[in-house]
């Protein structure tokens, strides 16, 4: 198909947000959102347009710094996933108030189901909160034309705007059209209004009023759209379901293969937030029966003011979960009372992720429990959080989390000053310590906590496809950037024990981590940092680098399964037949950790 | 033409790969598609599945019991996935042994033939264009083939390819 391409949804947002002519792109990874910022480089590199890219410290700083961009009247956009705005949430609340110059775009990702995060939460509600407009896209090519569509509205009334795509969309591949590209030549311009963009609480109410004004010029606009105005008369004529998003596409599909897509009125919402004033006051006129179908709170069924309607309120529409076609054929069946016998499936979970062969990470949690059989393990967000499948992570909460919990532990034992506390070992990536585990250390250190903190420097991150860290210098336009390592952030947060460690020389990290729990303990102890340094294996060339060994499990191997149960190495196999483990090499890159781990002795090499 | 297909694995066979050729060769043929794929945690090693569904379509998703054909590159996950293959369904599996009622190709073996494990999947690709169960033909999907590889690779993918075509 001519000027086609198959882009995936997160693709297809990055093509509009070039096409919009934006110039100034921000965003920390993080499923599902991940791939819009290369997908944005991407494109700028093939257009040849102008624009600053970055990978940014965490979704606040990304937030503020293509806000400023906006200020200076160019187009800018952020781009995170939903438990990132948690984090922007500060700058978010307040843009709505003071608005903005030039257009200015929030793009978040939310993960109904959810598949890869720590809630489930709706972005539009947040909108709603702040009182910001969102788009509800329903599929790639959609995304990326809402991209222009919400650059636009944000122009015309000075006020931020959201885009809410959802996995099914972010990760949907699709033929998109590409459209050309505007290249928008904005002289940079910041004029001063202190009045605004220092905003003391004097201005705010009026500001606030501003803000409220535009939210109902923007609620006389986007009248959602009906798949059918003229339909003969039936007895589903007082039927309508209002629905948006992905979900308005699996109705459509099946309402299509039940054959009433032609009796029944489907709306389709394009902005959940403000819902259409008109439009609310006409469907509780017009139907009789009225169900609502979203992902994932119930945002537009709660804006339309009518206590008879089907939908997650009435508990008639799941109110937690993905919702996927299964479910909403049922809830179709029985709201439009169609004589239709439900298929019965079961949804079977297969095998659970875990660390790869030859992971780091698996190294540094297998050396911590050996060392600490009773010790408390906070951990937190990243591939690492996996350590949870063989005992080594005891918490895992938000974004950096797990120091402050380190510390809160220490001092909730330290309190009972009759006994001793135990050994707290909190682990956290290298990505994670730059996004928010620098206060949290900061704060740990000064408040007199006894912790080990042991930074899993793999030099990406990971989880995410590998994006930079600010210690690797690469930049998201691949430019080298300025370093900044990690050693001197510890030290300059006051930390007096610091080591590092490569996590694949066991003995020597176990150790340390014994000098470790000695300095916590002594009487000038507080704070100490472990640095465990090692690439990740995902990386062909790093893997390359480091020697492979030839491993193998002897006849010794008494089949006690302490490797797979404690180690869990995805190349750890265990036969059930003659009741043996053995080597799948397809899978072991030979780092040899495995080694240490058999009581017996098994498992050795060449 | 319409044609709603699975492909289902472990995370790092090359599942994300083997949806974007397929997608690719859709739109050659001048066909729409959509495609839904696994990213983040669930990829690390864990059961993976993607969703592709050729034709005139609204939304991602596959219901259960409706994919026309199925890519099995562990035949494990038959028991997590079939109930997705329709009742006169086709399904592909990469398989050391005769499985009953699919078709049934050791990729792996054969892949490890070539020195390059990681072309399973394109030798399963190879082995269902070879019985006729997918949209496209051989000839399609190799120009996507050597559209989409680059350099050595693109030797070693269209290899595994014929492996699977049996030339």
């Amino acid at each position: 198909m001519a000027n086609e391409q198959i882009l995936m949804g997160n693709e297809a947002i990055g093509r509009g947000v070039i096409e919009a002519g934006c110039t100034l792109f921000s965003s920390y990874p993080g499923t599902p959102a991940s791939e819009i910022l290369k997908s944005v480089v991407k494109f700028s590199k093939q257009s040849k347009t102008s624009i600053h890219t970055e990978w940014s410290v965490n979704e606040k700083i990304a937030y503020e710094t293509a806000l400023a961009h906006s200020y200076t009247g160019k187009r800018a956009a952020v781009a995170m996933k939903q438990v990132g705005l948690n984090v922007a949430s500060d700058p978010f609340m307040r843009s709505a108030y003071l608005g903005v110059k030039g257009g200015f775009l929030i793009i978040v990702a939310d993960d109904p189901g959810p598949h890869s995060s720590q809630t489930e939460q709706d972005t539009r509600f947040f909108a709603q909160f702040a009182k910001i407009p969102v788009f509800d896209p329903s599929s790639p090519a959609e995304a990326k034309e809402m991209v222009k569509e919400a650059f636009l509205l944000s122009e015309k009334l000075e006020i931020p705007v959201v885009l809410r795509p959802t996995t099914r969309v972010c990760h949907a591949r699709q033929n998109v059209k590409l459209n050309s590209i505007k290249v928008l030549k904005r002289k940079t311009l910041f004029k001063k209004e202190p009045a605004r963009w220092v905003a003391t609480p004097g201005a705010l109410t009026s500001l606030h009023k501003g803000l409220n004004d535009k939210i109902e010029e923007i609620k006389k606009d986007f009248y959602p759209i009906c798949n059918n105005d003229k339909k003969p008369k039936s007895k589903l004529s007082e039927y309508c379901i209002v629905s948006s998003g992905v979900v308005y596409m699996y109705v459509y599909e099946m309402l299509e293969s039940m054959g009433v897509l032609q009796k029944v009125d489907l709306y389709k919402v394009n902005v959940p937030y403000p819902l259409n004033s008109k439009f609310i006051n006409d469907i509780s006129k017009k139907y009789k029966k009225i169900l609502v179908v979203e992902e994932t709170y119930p945002v537009i069924e709660m804006q339309l003011l009518n206590s008879e309607i089907k939908g997650k309120v009435s508990k008639d529409v799941s109110d937690c979960g993905e919702l996927t076609p299964e479910k909403i054929e049922k809830i179709l069946v029985k709201f439009l009372s169609l004589n239709k016998k439900l298929k019965k499936y079961e949804d079977i979970k297969g095998v659970r992720p875990t660390l790869c062969a030859g992971c780091p990470h698996r190294a540094s949690f297998y050396a911590i429990k050996k060392t600490f059989p009773k010790g408390i393990f906070p951990s937190d967000i990243g591939c690492y959080t996996l350590g949870v499948n063989f005992g080594a992570v005891d918490t895992c909460h938000c974004m950096g989390a797990c120091i402050s919990f380190g510390a809160g532990f220490y001092h909730s034992f330290a309190e009972n000053k009759d006994s001793d506390f135990p050994t707290i070992v909190v682990t956290i990536g290298d990505s994670t310590f730059f996004h928010s585990g620098v206060p949290a250390l900061v704060n740990a250190v000064f408040t007199g906590a006894r912790i080990i903190v042991v930074i899993l420097d793999n030099s990406t991150t990971a989880m995410t496809g590998g994006q930079p860290t600010p210690q690797v210098g690469y930049q998201a336009d691949g430019n080298k950037g300025k370093q900044v390592f990690i050693e001197d952030l510890v030290k300059a947060s006051g930390v007096k024990f610091l080591k590092k460690c490569d996590p694949y020389k066991i003995k020597e990290f176990k150790t340390i981590l014994k000098e470790a729990d000695k300095f916590c303990r002594s009487a000038k102890g507080g704070v100490a940092v472990i640095i465990s340094k090692h690439p990740c294996m995902m990386y062909k060339d790093e893997r390359a680098k480091q020697e492979k060994l030839n491993v193998f499990v002897s006849e010794e191997c008494i089949g006690c399964k302490i490797c797979i149960k404690g180690f869990e190495c995805p190349a750890l196999v265990f036969d059930e037949t003659d009741n043996k483990v053995f080597i799948d090499n397809t899978l072991c890159i030979g780092c040899g950790v495995c080694l240490d781990v058999c009581p017996t002795g098994a498992i050795l090499t060449k | 033409m319409k044609q709603q297909i699975i492909i289902s694995g472990r995370g790092g066979q090359g599942i994300v790969f083997l949806t974007k050729l397929i997608a690719e060769a859709a739109i050659t043929m001048n066909l729409n598609v959509l495609t839904s794929e696994t990213h983040g945690m669930a990829v690390r090693g864990g059961t993976v599945i993607s969703h592709i569904k050729v034709g005139d379509f609204k939304s991602p998703l596959i219901m259960y019991g409706e994919a026309d054909m199925g890519f099995f590159l562990k035949k494990n996950n038959i028991n997590f996935h079939n109930n997705f293959i329709k009742k006169k369904g086709k399904i592909v599996v990469n398989s050391d042994t005769d499985i009953k009622d699919t078709l049934n190709i050791n990729a792996e073996g054969l892949a490890e033939e070539i020195g390059s494990l990681v072309s399973t999947n394109l030798v399963l690709l190879g082995y269902a264009i070879k019985n006729s169960v997918l949209f496209c033909d051989a000839d399609t999907m190799e120009k996507v083939i050597l559209k989409f590889s680059k350099g050595k690779k693109s030797d070693l993918n269209l290899l595994a390819f014929h492996k699977g075509l049996g030339i």
